[in-house]
C-alpha cells in the first residue's frame, strides 16, 4: 500500500513540530528556552498551515481498501480512510491558522503566568495533529483517533496553571465530561458496525441507504443519536454544555481560546462528517434533533450570557450560543437532500468567520489582562487599539458591522434556515441575535467609559501580532466573504 | 430602439453590461461610498493615538471628506433626471459586479430619482455636521473618533440609498447601528445616554432582523436578491401568502426605523440624549431609511402583500400623527418635543405610502426631504440653545429668546412654522399632497377607511399647529422675562460657523417650499414606474 504523504502533509508537519518542541525544550540553553520553544512551536503550526494551503484545489485520498461486498449483498467501491477534498482543505487551513493564532497569543501569557513553554507548545501541536487527522477522516476509527488525539492534550492544557485550584478542578471536570462523551460516541459506532459491518463513512451510507430493513430498526436511529450526543458535548451544545463555562474560566485564557476555536471547530467538523456523509440516510432523524439542539443552545447560551460578570465566562456562554448558530443549517435540511451541500457550506463558512472573530476577541481579552467585566473600564484610554479591536470583534460576534464578517455569517445561517423552509428556526436566530447584541455591547461599551488615565497598557509584540492578524483576517473576510463561503461552488 | 432604453422584463439582454458602461456613472457612485469610508478609516487610525486623535486636523479631514462626498453626490444629478423609459427601476449610475457568489449576492448599486434626493440630503447634512464640529464638539471631545463615526454612519446611509441588491441593502442598513450607538452613548453626556443608546440599538436591531427574514423569504421564493429584477417581476412567482408574510416582516423592520407608532418609543429617548450632530443625522437621514425601504423594496417587490397590509400601515401612521402631536403638547424639553414632532411628520410620510398611489408616494418622498431639512435645522438650533444655556428645558429657558438672540430666534421661528406646515415652506407640500392622496387611494383600497384616516390626520395637523405655536409663544416670542436662572441671560447670537452650518438648511426650506418640483421632478417618473403594479 502506498501512502500519499502530500495529503498527510499538514498532519506530518504538526507532529514533527510537536516533537521538535520537545527537543528544543531539552536542548536550548535555559536563558532562551522559552523563546526557542515557542518559536519552534509557532514554526510547526505555520508549517502545517503552509502544507494545508498547498493542498488548496487538490483532491487526494490515502489508506484505501479495495471494493467489497458488505453483508446484505451491498456492493461498495473503493473506500479511503483519509481524504483531502475541498471540505477537508477548508478545515485544515482553518484549524492550523487557529492553532497558530492561539500560540501567538499564548507567548506573553505563558511567561507572565509561569506556564511551562515546552509542555505548552507540545500539547497544542499534539492536539492540532488530532484535529487535522479528524478533518480528513472518512472512517469511524480514524475519526475517533483524531478526536481523542485532539482532546487528550487539552486536559493537560486546561490544568496547566499548576498551583491554581480552579484550573485543576476545570481539568478534572473536562476529563470526566469528555470521557463520557467519547464513551457515548464509541457505543454508537459499535452499534453501527454491528448493524452494517463496516466503518467507512461512504460504505455506512450505502448500506443504510440500500437496506431498508436495517434502517428501519430503532437501533440504527439510537446509534445515530448516541454519536450525535458525543459530538454535542464536544461543541458544547445545550444540554451538553454545562462543563464549558467552568472549564473556560478555570483554564488559562489562551487555552480557553483554543477550546473555543480549534477544539470546537474539530467537533463541528466531526459532526458535519458523520451526519452528512455517514448518516445521510438518517437525515430525518438527525436534522430535527440538531434543530432542537440549535434553538436550545442559542437561547440558553445567550440568556445566561446576559448575566455574566467575567469576560471569559461571557465568551464561554457566547460560544455555547454560537454552537447553536452553527447547528442551524444542518437542522434545516430534513425536507430535501439537495439542501445538504449548501448547509455544509453555510456551517463551515460560519465556522471560519466565527473562529476569526472569536480568536480576536480572546486575544484582546488576554491583552487587557483583567477578567471582571467592570475592570475593562477605561481600557480605551489605556490602549485604544485593544479596546477598538475588542469592540469590532464583539460587534462582529453579535452580527453587526463595521466589519461584515459577522453580519454575513448571520445572513448565511438565516438563508440556510429559510431555504430549508424552517421559518421558526430563522425567527429563533433573529431573536437571539438581538439578545446577543445586548451583552456583547455591554462589554464593548464598558471599555469606553471611565476617563481615569492609568498608565498605558503594554501589549506584548506577539500578542499585538495575534490581534493584528485577527483584524486583518476579519477585514479580509469582510471584503471577500466568498473565501469563507466558497465551499458550495 | 436602443437596448439600453428597452424593457428589461424577463431575461436580461446579454449586452446589458455594455449599456452600463455607456452610462459611465459607475465610478462616481463607488467613489461616493469610498470617500467617506476612507475618511472614516483615516480618522479611525488617528483616533488610536492621543496626539493625532485630538488634533484639529481631524476636524478638517472630516470636513474635506464630507465636502468631497457632497460634490460626488451633486455629480450624480445630471444622469439621474428625466423620465425612465419603460423600466421599473432605472438606475442611471449603476455598478453591478459579483461579490459573494456562494450566496448569490452581488455588489449592485445605482441611483435614480427616488434615491437621489435622499443621497443629496444625507451628504449635505453630513457636511453641515462636520462643519459644526469644527467649533463645537461635545464632551469628551476626541474629534478623530467622533468624526470617524459620523463618516462611517454616512457610508451606511448612502449605501442604503444606493443599494440595489437586497443583502447589500441590509448590510448598509446595519452599518449605521454601531456608530450611532457610540455617538449617543459616549458623546450624549446625559445621565441616561447609555440607556437611550442601548434602547436605540436593540430596538432597531430587532427591527432589522425582521428585515433580513423578509429579504430571505423573498429570496427563497425567487432565487435572487436583485432589486431591479424583483421589481420588474412585480411579485410574479411569489405566492400571496408568502408575499403577505414577507411584507409583514419587512414592514415590521422598516416601521421600527421610521418610526411608526407604537414602535416609536426609542426615538424620543435617543434624540433627547444624543449630541446635536447625532440628533440631526438621526432625524434628517436615519429615519428615512425605513420609508425609503418601503418605497424601494417592499411595495414594488411584494405588491400583493402591500395591498393586504396597506390599511394597517395607514391606521398606524395616523395613530402616529395624533399620538405624536398630543405628546408634543405636554413636552417641556424642547429636544424631546421635536423628537415627538418627528413621529407625527413621519406618520404623514407613512400615510402617503399607505395610499399606494403615485401622488401619495411622491408626497412621502417630498415629505422625507422636507422633514430632513426642517427637523435637521430645528435640532441644530436646539443644540445651539442647549450649548449656550446648558438646558433645553422650556421652564428654565423662559420666553423672549428672540429678544435676547434675534438671529437665532428668527431662524427658530422659520423652522417652526415650516415644521407646522405653513404654505410656501417645505413642510407644507408633502402633507398637503398626502391628504389629497388619502382622499383618493389606490382603487383596490377601501375609500371609506381612507376617508376616516384623512379626517383624523387632518385633526392631527391642527394639533401640530397648536403645539408649535405654543412652543414659539413659550420660548421664542414674548417679553424677555428673567426666570431666575443665572445662566439664562446674555449669550452670543449666531456664530459664523453656526451660520455656515444652519443657513443652507434654512435656504433650502424656503426653496423647496416655493418650488417643490425641484424634488418631484426627480421622483415622479420612477415612482410611477415602481407603482405600476397598483391600480
Amino acid at each position: 500500500m502506498t501512502i500519499d504523504y502530500v495529503a498527510l502533509g499538514p498532519v506530518i508537519a504538526a507532529t514533527a513540530g510537536a516533537l521538535a518542541v520537545l527537543v528544543a525544550d531539552l536542548a536550548a540553553p535555559l536563558r532562551v528556552r522559552a523563546t526557542a520553544t515557542f518559536a519552534v512551536a509557532t514554526a510547526g503550526a505555520a508549517a502545517s498551515l503552509a502544507a494545508s494551503l498547498a493542498l488548496v484545489g487538490d483532491r487526494r485520498s490515502t489508506f484505501c481498501t479495495p471494493p467489497v461486498t458488505l453483508p446484505g449483498n451491498v456492493q461498495v467501491g473503493r473506500s479511503c480512510s483519509y481524504t483531502v477534498d475541498s471540505l477537508t482543505v477548508y478545515l485544515l487551513v482553518l484549524l492550523s491558522a487557529a492553532a497558530l493564532g492561539t500560540l501567538l497569543l499564548s507567548v506573553a501569557y505563558a511567561r507572565e503566568h509561569g506556564l511551562p513553554p515546552g509542555e505548552y507548545g507540545f500539547l497544542v501541536l499534539a492536539s492540532l495533529t488530532g484535529a487535522l487527522t479528524l478533518a480528513g477522516a472518512r472512517d469511524m476509527i480514524t475519526l475517533l483517533i483524531g478526536l481523542e488525539t485532539l482532546t487528550l492534550p487539552t486536559y493537560a492544557l486546561v490544568g496547566l496553571r499548576r498551583r491554581d485550584r480552579s484550573s485543576a478542578e476545570a481539568a478534572v471536570k473536562y476529563l470526566l465530561v469528555s470521557v463520557t462523551a467519547t464513551a457515548l460516541t464509541l457505543l454508537g459506532i459499535a452499534l453501527v458496525y454491528g448493524l452494517v459491518g463496516t466503518l467507512h463513512f461512504d460504505r455506512i451510507a450505502a448500506a443504510f441507504g440500500q437496506r431498508d430493513e436495517i434502517r428501519q430498526l430503532p437501533l440504527g436511529a439510537a446509534a445515530v443519536v448516541l454519536v450525535l450526543g458525543g459530538f454535542a458535548f464536544k461543541v458544547a451544545a445545550v444540554p451538553f454544555h454545562w462543563w464549558a463555562p467552568d472549564v473556560y474560566q478555570g483554564a488559562p485564557v489562551p487555552v480557553a481560546a483554543y477550546l473555543a476555536t480549534v477544539s470546537k471547530a474539530g467537533g463541528v467538523a466531526g459532526l458535519v462528517l458523520v451526519t452528512t456523509v455517514a448518516f445521510g440516510p438518517y437525515r430525518q432523524v438527525w436534522s430535527p434533533a440538531l434543530a432542537v439542539l440549535a434553538v436550545a443552545s442559542m437561547t440558553w447560551g445567550n440568556l445566561v450570557a446576559l448575566r455574566q460578570r467575567q469576560a471569559v465566562r461571557l465568551l464561554a456562554w457566547s460560544s455555547v450560543a454560537h454552537a447553536g448558530y452553527l447547528l442551524v443549517p444542518l437542522g434545516a435540511v430534513a425536507a430535501d437532500p439537495d439542501l445538504v451541500p449548501q448547509a455544509v457550506a453555510a456551517t463551515i463558512g460560519y465556522l471560519v468567520l466565527y473562529v476569526a472573530m472569536n480568536l480576536g476577541a480572546f486575544a484582546c481579552v488576554t491583552a487587557a489582562g483583567v477578567t471582571a467585566i467592570d475592570d475593562f473600564r477605561g481600557l480605551a484610554r489605556r490602549s485604544p487599539l485593544v479596546a477598538g479591536a475588542l469592540a469590532v470583534f464583539l460587534l462582529g460576534l453579535a452580527g453587526l458591522p463595521p466589519t461584515l464578517a459577522g453580519l454575513v455569517a448571520k445572513v448565511v445561517v438565516l438563508r440556510s434556515a429559510l431555504l430549508g423552509g424552517a421559518g421558526w428556526l430563522a425567527v429563533a436566530v433573529a431573536v437571539n441575535t438581538v439578545i446577543g447584541l445586548a451583552y456583547y455591547l455591554r462589554l464593548a461599551a464598558v471599555t469606553f467609559r471611565g476617563g481615569v488615565a492609568v498608565e498605558r497598557l503594554r501589549v506584548a509584540p506577539t500578542l499585538a501580532v495575534a490581534i493584528g492578524a485577527s483584524v486583518v483576517a476579519v477585514l479580509l473576510l469582510s471584503v471577500a466573504p466568498q473565501l469563507a463561503l466558497g465551499l458550495s461552488r | 430602439m436602443s437596448p439600453c432604453n428597452g424593457s428589461r422584463r424577463g431575461h436580461r439582454p446579454p449586452d446589458r453590461r455594455s449599456c452600463r458602461r455607456r452610462r459611465g456613472g459607475g465610478g462616481v457612485i463607488v467613489a461616493l461610498l469610498l470617500v467617506p469610508l476612507l475618511g472614516a478609516a483615516v480618522l479611525g487610525v488617528m483616533a488610536l493615538r492621543p496626539s493625532t486623535g485630538d488634533s484639529p486636523a481631524a476636524r478638517w479631514i472630516a470636513v474635506g471628506a464630507a465636502a468631497a462626498t457632497l460634490g460626488l453626490a451633486i455629480a450624480l444629478i445630471p444622469g439621474s433626471r428625466g423620465p425612465a423609459a419603460g423600466t421599473v427601476v432605472d438606475p442611471r449610475h449603476e455598478v453591478d459586479v459579483s461579490w459573494i457568489p456562494a450566496i448569490d449576492v452581488r455588489f449592485h448599486v445605482g441611483v435614480d430619482g427616488v434615491s437621489l434626493p435622499l443621497v443629496l440630503l444625507t451628504a449635505l447634512l453630513t457636511l453641515l455636521c462636520t462643519v459644526l464640529t469644527v467649533r463645537s464638539l461635545p464632551a469628551p471631545g476626541r474629534p478623530a473618533a467622533f468624526n470617524g463615526l459620523v463618516l462611517l454612519l454616512t457610508v451606511g446611509l448612502l449605501g442604503t440609498f444606493v443599494a440595489l441588491d437586497l443583502v447589500l441593502f441590509f448590510v448598509a442598513f446595519e452599518v449605521v447601528l454601531a456608530p450611532m450607538y457610540f455617538l449617543i452613548a459616549v458623546w450624549g453626556g446625559g445621565p441616561r445616554a447609555r440607556h437611550a443608546a442601548t434602547k436605540f440599538v436593540l430596538y432597531t436591531l430587532l427591527g432589522s432582523v425582521f428585515v433580513i427574514i423578509g429579504i430571505l423569504t423573498v429570496y427563497a421564493a425567487t432565487g435572487t436578491f436583485d432589486v431591479v429584477t424583483l421589481s420588474e417581476r412585480g411579485g410574479a412567482g411569489i405566492a400571496r401568502g408568502t408575499q403577505v408574510l414577507a411584507f409583514a416582516a419587512l414592514f415590521a423592520g422598516f416601521a421600527v426605523k421610521s418610526p411608526l407608532w407604537p414602535v416609536h418609543t426609542w426615538l424620543p429617548d435617543a434624540h433627547t440624549e444624543a449630541p446635536t450632530v447625532g440628533s440631526v443625522l438621526l432625524a434628517g437621514a436615519l429615519l428615512k431609511m425605513g420609508t425609503y425601504g418601503l418605497v424601494r423594496v417592499a411595495l414594488p417587490v411584494l405588491p400583493e402583500g402591500a395591498r393586504t397590509l396597506a390599511p394597517v400601515l395607514g391606521v398606524l401612521a395616523v395613530a402616529g400623527i395624533v399620538v405624536g402631536s398630543l405628546c408634543c403638547l405636554v413636552q417641556t424639553d424642547v429636544k424631546r418635543l421635536i423628537a415627538y414632532s418627528s413621529v407625527g411628520h413621519m406618520g404623514f410620510v407613512l400615510l402617503g405610502i399607505a395610499t399606494l398611489t403615485p401622488t401619495g408616494v411622491n408626497a412621502a418622498l417630498l415629505g422625507n426631504v422636507a422633514h430632513g431639512l426642517i427637523t435637521g435645522l430645528l435640532f441644530f438650533l436646539v443644540g445651539g440653545i442647549k450649548e449656550r444655556y446648558g438646558t433645553a428645558e422650556l421652564r428654565t429657558l423662559g420666553s423672549g429668546l428672540a429678544e435676547r438672540l434675534p438671529r437665532l430666534g428668527a431662524l427658530f421661528v422659520l423652522a417652526s412654522v415650516a415644521s407646522l406646515g405653513l404654505p410656501g415652506l417645505a413642510g407644507f407640500w408633502g402633507e398637503a399632497f398626502t391628504l389629497q392622496a388619502t382622499f383618493r387611494p389606490a382603487p383596490e383600497l377601501s375609500r371609506a377607511t381612507y376617508a376616516v384616516l384623512l379626517a383624523v390626520a387632518a385633526v392631527g395637523t391642527a394639533f401640530t399647529t397648536a403645539y408649535f405655536l405654543r412652543l414659539l409663544r413659550a420660548m421664542v416670542l414674548g417679553p424677555d422675562v428673567p426666570t431666575g436662572d443665572r445662566k439664562v441671560g446674555a449669550a452670543v447670537d449666531v456664530r459664523p460657523v453656526e451660520l455656515a452650518a444652519w443657513a443652507p438648511l434654512a435656504v433650502l426650506t424656503v426653496v423647496v417650499g416655493l418650488y417643490p418640483r425641484l424634488v418631484l421632478e426627480l421622483t415622479d417618473a420612477p415612482v410611477r414606474a415602481l407603482l405600476a403594479a397598483f391600480g
